[in-house]
């Protein structure tokens, strides 16, 4: 059988790796399936001058890279894998890689990001890596002295849009919004509205791209006036937004309409051991910063699971004796009056059964998992399995009667 | 693998007879890079079958260019010097595989 990791994260970019420094960080023994190389989106991208420490002149492929080295420092093991499906609801969580290879875990860290969105344009996927392109890193030097067209408005696009007249002659902006109204930064837009090499066409859209081979032109419509007009051009651009690479996980978690994964503050998915970080989750702001910060609480959270887990495996399922499990509350006072009488009950039966206190303020997970909806509660233990289950206040007989019958 | 250049891309590719396969990569293309163990291993395992060459299209922008190729990774396949096939952006070692299998 294969070994079993404490904590496998699927995707290798700014949230699978900060992910990776704080899990192996914490002894976890910890990999991530990455498809191709580490670094994700943000290594495709040159300027990168937002993340906190790192100013002007740090470039998105050096930036992951650190990121790698860093997350590889503290143990974790990058394996170029590509995950095709998931078996997350057991205790094991079994991950299937199109190598054919099997990886176990314990926990799980989603964080396989998201992707360029398309417009789905006539003559857009036709001529893919014949001019058009989603991403300016890689493909920029092939249109030295080229004119290429731009197609979004915001951060992405106007500083992408930028990294490209290092190369092209001319770069022109369609912009939906009226003349002056961008989607992205001040201080993006007032280096973009600066730099000669920048054209603007403002209230219009692209309807399609044109070219036997190569990209030869663009039709653009003006929504204002309806009017459409062909321009010369050698390349487009798309910066339009991104979807959510969670086709795999359909079915698996719970998703949003959009397919962007649902989790509360600790990275939580619907399923229990199961956490996703970074650009796939639900959010507010997809950026380098806030993906890393994903990864580090989703990381720390899947450590506390497995201390939980483990600790509740160690001293209720495989105790010798039969165990009663008292799933209280700090804030219930009846609860804090039944945790006493359970003591001293067991006090009483000297070693024959046992007492394990559960706050439920603090774990949930366990409490949730038995059915307990009520506090105080107590299950019954013997050899791992529950035997019997008192809701609600207790009733000092029944519970003695159950503990002689063990 | 044969390294072409602006020089002998004419001889290597156009002028040779049978299945040419022509890797365009570069050192900023990560996705190139991650590819290029696994396109040797394709190349030892079937050197009978066809030519493999690969080509740097930094310093040979226009050679890319004129051969349509505008975006990287692109595998192209010549037979008899003309293009009769081509993968373009994102295809994986077992697309170029299967169209080795199909034009061989
Ligand atoms: C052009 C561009 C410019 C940007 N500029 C900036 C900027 O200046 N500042 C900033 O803060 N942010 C910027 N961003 C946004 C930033 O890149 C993202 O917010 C960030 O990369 C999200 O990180 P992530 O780890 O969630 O996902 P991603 O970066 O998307 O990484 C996910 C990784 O998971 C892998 N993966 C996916 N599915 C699987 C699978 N099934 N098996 C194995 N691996 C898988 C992918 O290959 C990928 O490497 C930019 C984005 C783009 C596209």
């Amino acid at each position: 059988m294969s070994e079993i990791y404490d904590l496998i994260i699927v995707g290798g970019g700014p949230a699978g790796l900060s992910a990776g420094v704080y899990g192996s960080r914490s002894r976890l023994k910890t990999a991530i399936l990455q498809k191709g190389k580490p670094g994700g989106q943000a290594a495709t991208t040159q300027d990168l001058e937002n993340y906190p420490g790192f100013s002007r002149g740090t470039t998105g492929p050096a930036l992951m890279e650190a990121m790698a080295d860093h997350a590889q420092s503290f143990g974790t093991e990058i394996i170029r894998e590509e995950v095709v499906d998931l078996e997350l609801d057991g205790e094991v969580k079994v991950l299937n890689g199109k190598s054919g290879k099997e990886y176990l875990a314990k926990t799980v860290i989603l964080a396989p990001g998201a992707e360029p969105r398309s417009l789905n344009i006539k003559g857009e996927r036709a001529l893919r890596g014949k001019g058009v392109s989603y991403c300016a890193t890689c493909d920029a030097d092939f249109f030295e002295e080229l004119d290429v067209v731009v197609v979004g408005n915001g951060d992405a696009a106007v500083e992408e849009a930028m990294y490209l007249t290092k190369f092209a002659e001319t770069v022109t902006i369609i912009v939906i919004h009226d003349e002056g109204v961008l989607d992205c930064n001040k201080a993006s837009a007032e280096l973009a509205f600066a730099n000669p090499k920048i054209k603007w066409i403002w209230n219009s859209v692209l309807t399609e791209i044109k070219g036997d081979g190569l990209v030869e032109s663009v039709m653009i419509k003006n929504i204002k006036t309806g009017e459409i007009t062909e321009m010369e051009t050698n390349g487009v651009f798309f910066f339009v937004g991104t979807v959510p690479k969670t086709e795999i996980l359909k079915g698996k978690v719970e998703l949003n309409e959009q397919g962007y994964i649902i989790t509360n503050e600790l990275m939580e998915t619907s399923v229990p051991g199961v956490y996703a970080a970074g650009d796939a989750r639900m959010k507010y702001l997809r950026q380098v910063i806030t993906a890393a910060s994903d990864g580090a609480i989703a990381a720390v959270a899947a450590e506390k699971y497995l201390a939980e887990e483990e600790g509740f495996k160690e001293r209720v399922l495989t105790s010798q004796e039969p165990v009663l499990v008292a799933f209280w509350a700090p804030q219930v006072e009846a609860s804090i009056e039944a945790v006493s009488l359970l003591e001293k009950k067991v006090a009483e039966a000297e070693g024959k059964v046992k007492l394990v206190k559960i706050d439920t303020y603090r774990n949930q997970r366990v409490a949730k998992r038995y059915g307990i909806t009520e506090i105080p509660s107590v299950v019954v233990f013997k050899q791992g399995e529950a035997m019997g289950k008192f809701i609600g206040p207790l009733n000092e007989k029944d519970l003695m009667d159950k503990i002689n019958s063990l | 693998m044969v390294e072409l250049t602006k020089e002998n891309f004419e001889a290597e590719v156009l002028k040779a007879e049978g299945l040419v396969m022509v890797d365009f990569w570069s050192q900023k293309c990560e996705p190139c890079k991650a590819l290029m163990p696994s396109i040797h291993e394709l190349a030892e395992k079937y050197s009978d079958k066809a030519k493999f060459c690969s080509l740097d299209t930094t310093g040979n922008k226009r050679l890319a260019i004129s051969q349509k190729v505008l975006g990287l990774p692109t595998i192209a396949f010549y037979k008899n010097g003309e293009k009769i096939a081509e993968l373009v952006k994102d295809f994986t070692i077992e697309d170029v595989e299967a169209k080795l299998n199909e034009l061989a």
